[in-house]
C-alpha cells in the first residue's frame, strides 16, 4: 500500500527536513521497480489485446482459406449428343383442354418414370470418347470421371425440354470428387497405388484433359443450387439446407418477434411493479443464460413427444428457436424502450391520448429502429444454432429442397456438422468451410445491416 | 376445411365487420357525437367477429382429434381386437392411416376398413358442423356488436382492453417456456428415475449406457442394461470449463483492463467490436476450427516437447471455448471497470500511485463482485455449451485427471443419447433429460448468483 505510507510522509514532509530526505530517498529507490511494473503491467494489456485480435484473425484466415478454394470445382467440359437411340421415350404429354388436372398429373408423372429408366451414363462415356479416345477399352474407369449426379441433371434437362434429343450440347459436368481432390493438391500424390482413390488409368486422364484445358476449376453453382447428396459427393450442396433455414427465420421472425415486442410492451409499459413482475423480470433474464441445448430437449419433449408435431421439420426447429430467441428480443426491445424520454409519453397524455394511445402512437415509432436491431441480432443468433436443432431430429440425412415448414430438412449450421463428419475429408474439409463461410456471411450481413439502421437512426436524447 | 382456410374465412369476416362497423359509426356520428372514433368500432365489430369463433377453433382442433378416436374405438368390435393381440394404440394409428388414405403394414381387415371409413365419415361431419359453428359464431358476434353501435358505446376501451389483454399473453411465454422446461424435463427425468435409481445416477463412476434397447418391453430391461453414472460426465464438463476459464479470465480481464484504462478511444473504439466478433460466431464454427485446426496443432506440439495430447480432447475443446467465451468475459468487465466511479481513480493517482497500482489496487478491488459476476455468467456458458465438445473432446467418458486425453461432458451425452427418436421408452434415451435436468439445475445457480452479485455492484455505484 505505497500511498497510504505516502501521504503521512508528505504531511510531516513540510515540517521536518530529515524525514522528507528520508522519505524522498524511499521514494526514488522503489520509482524504477514502480515504473518498470506500470510499463510490463500495461504491455500484458496490450499483448493480450494483440493475441485476442490475433485469434480473430487466424480463425478468419484459417475458414477461409480453407474453404473459398471449394467455390470452384473441377469440371470437365463436354460435347454431350442427346442421341435419339438412346433416348427411346414417348411424347412428352400435354394437358387436353377436357382433361381434368390430376389426370394430367398422372401421364405426367408416368412419362417422367419412362425418362428416368433411360441410361443417362451412356450419353456420357460417348461424349467422353470424343475426347478418350481409349475410354471404350477401359470402361469402368471411364465412369469414374463424371461424377454420378450429373446424369440426374441430364435428365432433367430432358424433362424440361424434350426438344433437345437430336441436339449436342456442350456441357460442363461435374468431376468425381476424388477428382477435384487430386487436381487440387490435396492429397498426397506419391503415396502407392494401392492408397490411392484414382485408378492410374483415370489420373492419367485426368492429367491429360487438364492439360488441354477440359477439365477446369469452374464457379461451383452445385454448392448453391443443390440439396445434400451422399452418393454423388461432388454435387453435394446447401439448397436444402438454406431453404431449411430460411422457414425457421420466418418462424422466428412472425413468432418470436412480435411475441417479444409485446411482452416487452407490456413490461416496461404497463406491468404494475410488484413481486410477480420481478419474478417474471428476473425468469427472462435467466432463459437467456439457459444453454441452448435445453431448448432442444424442450422441443423433443414438448413439440414432438406431446404435440406429435413431425420430426425433422423446419416448423418444430423454428419454434425451438423462438423460444430461445425471445428473451433476446425482449430485453433489447425493454432497454429501446427505456430509453425514450418520458416527455414523450407526458406530451401524449397531456393532449388527451389514453395510454394505449401514447404508447402505440408516439412511442413505439420511435422505438421501431431499435428494435428491429434487436430483432436481427435475436434472428442472426438463431441462425447459427445448432445443438437445439440435433435433438429434434434435424440432422437426418434429407436429399430433397423442402417446399414447405412441415417437410423434413436440415439447417445450414446443421448441414456444416454433418459435412465435417464425412470420410473423404479431403474433399469435405473445404466443403465444410465453404458453407461455414456461407453461414458467416449471412450472419454478417444480418448484423451489418443491424448496425446500419442503428446508425442511421438513432437519435440521443 | 382446413383449419388454415377457416382461419382464412374469419379473418375475411373480420375486414367485413371492420368496414361494416366503421360505415355504420360513421353514419351515427353524423347526427351524434360519438365517444370514440369511428374505426374504433369498425374494429370493435371485427374483434367481435374473429376472437370467439377463434377460440371455438382452437379448442376445437385440440378436442376433435381425441373425441373422433374414441367414438370410433367404442365401435369395434372387442372379439376381433381380442383375436388380433396387438395395443389399442397401434390399431388406431392403423385405422387413421387408412382413414387418411396412407398405406398400412399388412393387409386391413375388413372391420379395420369399416373403422377407416366411420372415422372419414366422423372427420367429414365433424369438419362441415366446425365451419358451419364458427360461421355462425362470427355473423352473430358481428350482428350484435354492429347493432351495439352507439354515441355512449365506449369501443375504445372495449379494443385497448383486448390489446392489454393479448400483450400480458404474450408476455407469459416466457414464464410458460419456463414452466415447460421444468415440468417436462421433471416428468421424463422421473420416468428414467423408474429404471435406474436416483443413487446410482448421481454416485455412480462408470458411464456405459449400453446401445438403445428401444422396442424391448419394459419388463425385459430392468436386468442388465448398463450403468448411468452422472460424475464421469460432469467430471469432464468441468474440466473442459476450467481449462476454458483458464484461457479466457486472464486475456479477457486484461483486454478488458487495457481497452478501459490505457487504450486511445480511436483504438478501443476498433478493437472492441473485432474482439466481440468472436461472441457472434456460431459455435459449430468453433468446434469445426478446434476439431480440424486446434486439435492437430495441439497434438504436433505436444509431440515436439514429448507429451501425448490427443488431437480430440479436454485440452482442445477447453482452448478454443476459452477463445469463445474471452468476448464475455472482456466486455462485461469493461462495463464494470468503466462504471467505477472517477473519484477512486483520481484519488488514487493523486495520492502519487501509478496508473497500474491504481488499476491493481483500487479499481479491480472496487469492480471485483462485478467482475466475479461476469466470470460467473462465462463459467455457465461454458458447462452448457455443446457444438465444440462434441466435435473436439472426443466423446470418452471416463473418470481421469489428465486434460490430454479424450473426455466427455454432459452436453455431448444429451446430444449422443436423444438424436431425434421421439421414442422416449428407454432410460438410453430418457436420461438425456436427467441429464438436462442436472445441466439447467447448475447453469440456473450460476446465473442467478451471477446476476445477483451484479446486480447489487450495479446499484452500489449508480
Amino acid at each position: 500500500m505505497t500511498e497510504m505510507k505516502m501521504t503521512p510522509a508528505n504531511d510531516s514532509a513540510t515540517t521536518s527536513p530529515a524525514a522528507l530526505s528520508k522519505t524522498q530517498q524511499k521514494v526514488a529507490a522503489s520509482l524504477n521497480r514502480r515504473h518498470r511494473q506500470e510499463k510490463l503491467f500495461k504491455g500484458i494489456g496490450l499483448s493480450a489485446v494483440v493475441i485476442s485480435l490475433t485469434l480473430v484473425a487466424i480463425l478468419f484466415i484459417n475458414i477461409f482459406s480453407k474453404g473459398l478454394p471449394a467455390f470452384w470445382q473441377s469440371a470437365i467440359t463436354l460435347d454431350i449428343y442427346f442421341d435419339p437411340a438412346i433416348i427411346q421415350i414417348s411424347e412428352k404429354p400435354q394437358q387436353q383442354p377436357d382433361e381434368l388436372d390430376n389426370l394430367f398429373f398422372q401421364r405426367d408423372i408416368e412419362w417422367q418414370s419412362e425418362v428416368g429408366l433411360i441410361n443417362f451414363n451412356r450419353l456420357i462415356t460417348e461424349g467422353l470418347k470424343k475426347v478418350l479416345p481409349d475410354a471404350s477399352a477401359h470402361r469402368r474407369d471411364a465412369a469414374r470421371i463424371v461424377t454420378s449426379g450429373e446424369r440426374f441433371a441430364l435428365r432433367q434437362m430432358v424433362i424440361d425440354n424434350p426438344d433437345i434429343i437430336g441436339q449436342t450440347q456442350r456441357l460442363h459436368l461435374l468431376t468425381d470428387a476424388n477428382i477435384d481432390v487430386w487436381l487440387k493438391g490435396n492429397i498426397d500424390r506419391s503415396l502407392p497405388d494401392s492408397q490411392q482413390q484414382l485408378s492410374p488409368k483415370v489420373r492419367e486422364w485426368v492429367a491429360l484433359l487438364s492439360e488441354q484445358g477440359i477439365i477446369q476449376n469452374r464457379f461451383s453453382f452445385a454448392l448453391f443450387m443443390n440439396p445434400d447428396s451422399r452418393s454423388s459427393l461432388a454435387s453435394a450442396g446447401l439448397a436444402g439446407a438454406f431453404m431449411g433455414s430460411l422457414y425457421m427465420m420466418l418462424v422466428v421472425i412472425f413468432l418470436a418477434v412480435p411475441m417479444g415486442v409485446a411482452a416487452a410492451i407490456y413490461l416496461e409499459e404497463f406491468a404494475p411493479k410488484n413481486k410477480l413482475t420481478d419474478l417474471v423480470e428476473v425468469n427472462i433474464n435467466n432463459l437467456a443464460a439457459v444453454p441452448s441445448i435445453v431448448f432442444g430437449l424442450l422441443g423433443a419433449a414438448v413439440f414432438i413427444g406431446w404435440f406429435k408435431l413431425p420430426i425433422s421439420a423446419p416448423i418444430v426447429g423454428g419454434l425451438v428457436l423462438s423460444l430461445m430467441t425471445l428473451p433476446t428480443v425482449i430485453i433489447a426491445t425493454r432497454s429501446t424502450l427505456k430509453a425514450i424520454p418520458p416527455s414523450i409519453r407526458q406530451a401524449a397524455l397531456g393532449l388527451g391520448a389514453s395510454k394505449m394511445q401514447a404508447i402505440f402512437h408516439h412511442v413505439l415509432p420511435l422505438a421501431i429502429p431499435g428494435i428491429l436491431t434487436g430483432a436481427i441480432l435475436g434472428v442472426a443468433q438463431a441462425l447459427g444454432e445448432a445443438a437445439p436443432l440435433l435433438l429434434i431430429g434435424m440432422k437426418a440425412f434429407v436429399a430433397q429442397v423442402p417446399t414447405g415448414p412441415f417437410e423434413q430438412s436440415t439447417a445450414l449450421p446443421v448441414q456444416i456438422f454433418l459435412w465435417q463428419g464425412n470420410e473423404l475429408r479431403n474433399f469435405f474439409e473445404a466443403r465444410t468451410s465453404a458453407a461455414i463461410i456461407v453461414l458467416l456471411a449471412l450472419m454478417l450481413s444480418l448484423n451489418a445491416l443491424a448496425i446500419w439502421l442503428r446508425k442511421k437512426y438513432e437519435k440521443r436524447w | 376445411m382446413s383449419n388454415l382456410s377457416l382461419i382464412a374465412l374469419l379473418l375475411a369476416l373480420m375486414a367485413i365487420g371492420y368496414q361494416l362497423g366503421m360505415v355504420r359509426s360513421r353514419r351515427v356520428a353524423a347526427v351524434q357525437t360519438m365517444h370514440s372514433r369511428p374505426h374504433h368500432y369498425g374494429m370493435m365489430v371485427g374483434l367481435w367477429a374473429f376472437i370467439p369463433a377463434f377460440f371455438i377453433l382452437l379448442l376445437w382442433s385440440l378436442l376433435a382429434p381425441g373425441v373422433i378416436s374414441s367414438m370410433v374405438s367404442a365401435q369395434l368390435p372387442a372379439d376381433a381386437l381380442a383375436a388380433e393381440g396387438m395395443s389399442a394404440d397401434v390399431i388406431m394409428r392403423r385405422i387413421s392411416n387408412l382413414a387418411n388414405n396412407f398405406g398400412i403394414v399388412a393387409e386391413a381387415e375388413s372391420w379395420e376398413l369399416a373403422a377407416a371409413a366411420y372415422m372419414q365419415q366422423l372427420k367429414t361431419s365433424s369438419a362441415v358442423l366446425l365451419t358451419g359453428l364458427l360461421a355462425s359464431i362470427a355473423a352473430a358476434g358481428l350482428f350484435f356488436s354492429y347493432k351495439r353501435i352507439q354515441p355512449q358505446l365506449r369501443a375504445r376501451h372495449q379494443i385497448e382492453r383486448t390489446v392489454k389483454a393479448v400483450l400480458i399473453i404474450c408476455s407469459t411465454v416466457a414464464i410458460l417456456t419456463t414452466i415447460g422446461i421444468v415440468l417436462s424435463m421433471v416428468t421424463e427425468t422421473i420416468n428414467f428415475f423408474s429404471f435406474i435409481p436416483p443413487a446410482d445416477f448421481f454416485f455412480g463412476t462408470t458411464w456405459n449406457p449400453r446401445f438403445s434397447t428401444t422396442g424391448l418391453t419394459e419388463g425385459s430391461l430392468t436386468g442388465s442394461q448398463g450403468s448411468f453414472g452422472i460424475l464421469p460426465l460432469l467430471s469432464g464438463t468441468m474440466m473442459v470449463a476450467a481449462i476454458a476459464l483458464l484461457v479466457a479470465i486472464p486475456l479477457g480481464l486484461m483486454v478488458a483492463i487495457y481497452l478501459a484504462e490505457y487504450a486511445p478511444v480511436g483504438f478501443r473504439t476498433t478493437a472492441k467490436p473485432i474482439i466481440e466478433v468472436l461472441a457472434g460466431i456460431p459455435t459449430i464454427v468453433y468446434g469445426f476450427f478446434a476439431l480440424v485446426t486446434v486439435g492437430p496443432f495441439l497434438a504436433d506440439f505436444g509431440a515436439s516437447i514429448g507429451l501425448t495430447i490427443r488431437a480430440t480432447s479436454a485440452l482442445t475443446a477447453g482452448v478454443v471455448m476459452g477463445i469463445m467465451i474471452i468476448p464475455f468475459i472482456s466486455s462485461l468487465s469493461d462495463d464494470i471497470i468503466t462504471q467505477v466511479p472517477k473519484a477512486l481513480r483520481d484519488a488514487s493517482l493523486g495520492l502519487g500511485a501509478t496508473k497500474s497500482e491504481t488499476v491493481r489496487k483500487v479499481v479491480l478491488p472496487a469492480a471485483l463482485p462485478g467482475i466475479v459476476g461476469a466470470i460467473l455468467l462465462a463459467a455457465s456458458r461454458a458447462i452448457g455449451e455443446t457444438m465444440i465438445v462434441v466435435l473436439a473432446a472426443g466423446n470418452s467418458p471416463s473418470l481421469s485427471a489428465n486434460p490430454f486425453e479424450a473426455v466427455s461432458t454432459v452436453t455431448v451425452t444429451i446430444v449422443n443419447q436423444l438424436t431425434g427418436d421421439n421414442d422416449f421408452a428407454s432410460p438410453q434415451s430418457l436420461v438425456a433429460f436427467a441429464l438436462g435436468l442436472t445441466l439447467f439445475v447448475i447453469t440456473l445457480l450460476l446465473n442467478v448468483v451471477a446476476l445477483v452479485i451484479v446486480r447489487k455492484y450495479r446499484e452500489q455505484y449508480e
